[in-house]
C-alpha cells in the first residue's frame, strides 16, 4: 500500500519537476527543479531497496553536481531569462511522444514475454539474504567490478584535472585569446 | 501492486522528457540539464531491474553511470566557461561558426 502511494507520488512529482526543467526559460528554476527531481529519484531507489545507490545519488548528484552547476552560475548571467529560438516545437513534441510510446510498448511487451517464461532470466550476482545492501554492493564492487572501479577512479581524476585546467587557469584574463596578439596591440599603442 | 513494468514505463517517460529537452533547447547549459534527466531515467530503470530480478549488476551499472555523469559535468562546465569567456553567450546558434 505504502509502496503504491510512494510510487505514484514520486513518479508524478518527478515527471512534473523534470518538465519544468526542460521547459523553463529561467536557469535558476530549471536547476532547482532538477535538484528536487533528483532527490525524489533517490526516494525511488530507497523504495526499491537500493539504499547505497540512493545515498550515492543524494551525495553525488544533489550534492556535488548541483553544487558544481550553481558554482558555474557565477560565470553566466543566471538571473535573466534565456532567449532562444526553439526548433519547431510541434515536431519535437511529436518525436518525443512517439519515442515515449514506442518505449512503453516495448516494456509492456517485455513484461508479457516475461510472464510467459518467468525463469528465462537468472541473476548474475544475486543478492545475499540477511546482508545489508551496502555490504552486498561492496562485496560485488570490490571483487567482480574491481578493474572498472579503478578505471572509473582514474577517469574522475582526469576529469578533475581537465576541469581545473579549463576553468581555473588564469581566471583574470582570457584563456583562449592569443597572448602574442595582445602584445602586438600593446606595441602598436605604444608607438602611437 | 507495483511491478517492474511500472518503473520501466516511468523511466521511459522521463527519458522522453530529456529527449524532448535535448531536441528543442538551444542553450548549452539547458542541454546539459536535459542530459542529466536522461541519465537519471536510465538509473531508475537499472535500479528497478536490479530489485525485481534480485540481481546486483543493475546497481553496479548505475554507480558507473553516476561516475560518468560526474566527470562529464566537470569537463563540460569547464568547456562552457571557456566558451562563455570567448563568445559571451551559450546559445548554440551564436556558436555555429562552421556554417558553409
Amino acid at each position: 500500500m505504502y509502496e503504491l502511494i510512494a510510487f505514484y507520488l514520486f513518479s508524478a512529482l518527478i515527471i512534473g519537476l523534470f518538465l519544468v526543467t526542460v521547459m523553463s526559460k529561467n536557469i535558476l528554476y530549471a536547476m532547482t527543479s532538477l535538484a528536487a527531481g533528483m532527490v525524489l529519484i533517490s526516494g525511488f531507489f530507497f523504495t526499491l531497496g537500493a539504499d547505497f545507490l540512493g545515498v550515492v545519488q543524494l551525495i553525488v548528484y544533489v550534492g556535488a553536481i548541483m553544487a558544481l552547476y550553481s558554482f558555474a552560475m557565477m560565470f553566466f548571467d543566471a538571473t535573466k531569462d534565456i532567449k532562444e529560438k526553439n526548433t519547431s516545437s510541434a515536431l519535437v513534441f511529436l518525436l518525443g511522444g512517439m519515442s515515449a510510446l514506442v518505449l512503453v510498448l516495448i516494456f509492456v511487451g517485455l513484461n508479457q514475454a516475461n510472464l510467459a517464461h518467468p525463469d528465462a532470466i537468472t541473476a548474475l550476482y544475486p543478492m545475499t539474504e540477511g546482508v545489508g545492501n551496502a555490504q552486498d554492493v561492496g562485496m560485488v564492487l570490490f571483487t567482480k567490478y574491481l578493474v572498472p572501479f579503478e578505471v572509473a577512479a582514474v577517469m574522475l581524476l582526469v576529469a578533475m584535472i581537465a576541469g581545473i585546467i579549463l576553468a581555473g587557469k588564469k581566471m583574470d584574463d582570457s584563456l583562449t585569446e592569443d597572448l602574442g596578439a595582445d602584445e602586438e596591440i600593446m606595441i602598436v599603442k605604444d608607438k602611437k | 501492486m507495483i511491478g517492474l513494468s511500472h518503473y520501466l514505463i516511468v523511466s521511459a517517460i522521463i527519458f522522453s522528457i530529456g529527449l524532448v529537452g535535448v531536441l528543442r533547447r538551444r542553450n548549452l547549459l539547458m542541454l546539459f540539464f536535459a542530459t542529466e534527466v536522461m541519465l537519471n531515467a536510465v538509473n531508475i530503470a537499472f535500479a528497478a531491474i536490479s530489485h525485481y530480478y534480485n540481481d546486483l549488476t543493475g546497481q553496479m551499472f548505475a554507480f558507473f553511470i553516476i561516475a560518468i555523469a560526474a566527470s562529464e559535468v566537470a569537463v563540460g562546465l569547464g568547456i562552457l566557461i571557456v566558451l562563455y569567456k570567448k563568445h559571451g553567450s551559450l546559445d548554440l546558434d551564436d556558436l555555429a561558426s562552421m556554417r558553409g
